[in-house]
């Protein structure tokens, strides 16, 4: 029988009467469309329960395939309807039973949409991440000095224990950059977010990476922004820095009473 | 227009030039997957929807890091991989802990 749907909610764009991209498909394929109440619009879709479900969700989730087509329609419905303006973006899988509940949802939390609209407006999210390879980082060694009087196991345990230390000291000195790269972009960021390190294996790269952080950039900031990328990676030539952006602002719409923070939300000094 | 284009049909591409461009740099070539779940499976307003009533966030990470670990050892696996294909991925020397 199951042909039920349920709506799928993208974004909450701050006025009435937003429009989406004629043709604009989610992540059923189904067409886009626009759910309006308290003043503000809400881009949602309907997606058949027979694939949105709990179980069918979750098993769909382990499946990457499914999941990268279904996530990147998620942003791609994201960043269209971002085009005409400042949207808040959504959790993935963030789904109600009909059209009448996103309105009361719409209703009920108006003060809270509003205030993450105030904060996102005129403000654009910006990922740097930083990378570095250790060896860069290890300190000189002393030289090879295993022949001496020790037995080759003394000599190897000795040797073994040098590199560890060395590694160690690459760790902090790596560290110490990516916080001073961080405390520089912070100060162009009206709010700094962090992600954890991506795993070296599903992020393609080697070595290390030390920042994996979002920033808040006011719009009028944002080339000063991508300079200072530019400038910080020549002012530490061990640190590969990767800028990627404009994001919708995944990464800043913690709703105050909801309880759920996306990453460490810090503050910042920019306007 | 832009609607007419298909949904993460597109060949991945994987620029290893890192994005200078601050304009729309996005436009220019494809998100990469991970950066995308970084963001959209912990990021983004959560409210209570009705229908998938209990996948908590933490859950949504979980479950789809474990998808993508699997594909990653199917991949090794397949092509061969190494000593340590069906070894833990947690391990690698691409893990930072931050304190």
């Amino acid at each position: 029988m199951n042909d039920a749907v349920a709506t799928w909610l993208y974004a909450v764009a701050p006025t009435a009467g937003t429009s989406v991209p004629a043709g604009l498909k989610g992540v059923a394929g189904e067409p886009v469309r626009v759910v309006e109440g308290a003043g503000l619009s809400a881009v949602v879709g309907s997606v058949p329960l027979s694939d949105f479900g709990e179980e069918e969700l979750r098993a769909h989730l382990e499946d990457l395939p499914w999941l990268e087509a279904a996530v990147r329609a998620h942003h791609w419905v994201i960043d269209n309807a971002a085009r005409s303006g400042c949207v808040v973006p959504l959790r993935f899988a963030t789904m109600y039973r009909d059209d009448a509940r996103i309105r009361s949802l719409l209703d009920e939390r108006r003060a809270d949409f509003d205030s993450v609209l105030d904060l996102l407006a005129g403000r654009t999210e910006w990922g740097v991440k930083a990378y570095v390879d250790p060896q860069a980082f290890v300190p000189d060694s002393p030289g090879d000095r295993t022949g001496g009087h020790s037995s080759p196991g003394t000599a190897y345990l000795l040797r073994r224990k040098e590199q560890q230390r060395g590694r160690e000291t690459a760790h902090v000195r790596a560290t110490e950059c990516a916080e001073a790269i961080h405390a520089a972009l912070a100060e162009l960021a009206v709010r700094t977010a962090e992600h954890p390190p991506q795993d070296a294996r599903l992020a393609e790269y080697e070595g290390w990476m030390v920042l994996n952080n979002s920033y808040l950039v006011p719009d009028p900031r944002v080339e000063e922004f991508a300079a200072a990328v530019a400038s910080l990676e020549q002012r530490f030539p061990e640190i590969r820095l990767e800028l990627s952006g404009p994001w919708p602002a995944y990464s800043f719409t913690a709703i105050s009473d909801s309880g759920q923070d996306s990453g460490q939300e810090g503050e910042s000094r920019a306007q | 227009m832009l609607s007419e284009e298909p949904i993460g049909g597109d060949e991945p591409v994987r620029g290893d030039e890192p994005v200078r461009r601050p304009s729309r740099a996005l436009e220019s070539r494809q998100v990469a997957l991970v950066d995308l779940l970084d963001r959209l499976l912990a990021g983004g307003v959560v409210v209570t929807g009705d229908v998938t009533l209990c996948i908590a966030d933490i859950d949504l990470v979980r479950i789809s890091l474990r998808a993508l670990v699997a594909s990653v050892r199917e991949e090794w696996i397949a092509g061969g991989g190494g000593r340590d294909a069906g070894g833990t991925l947690q391990g690698t020397g691409g893990r930072y802990d931050r304190q």
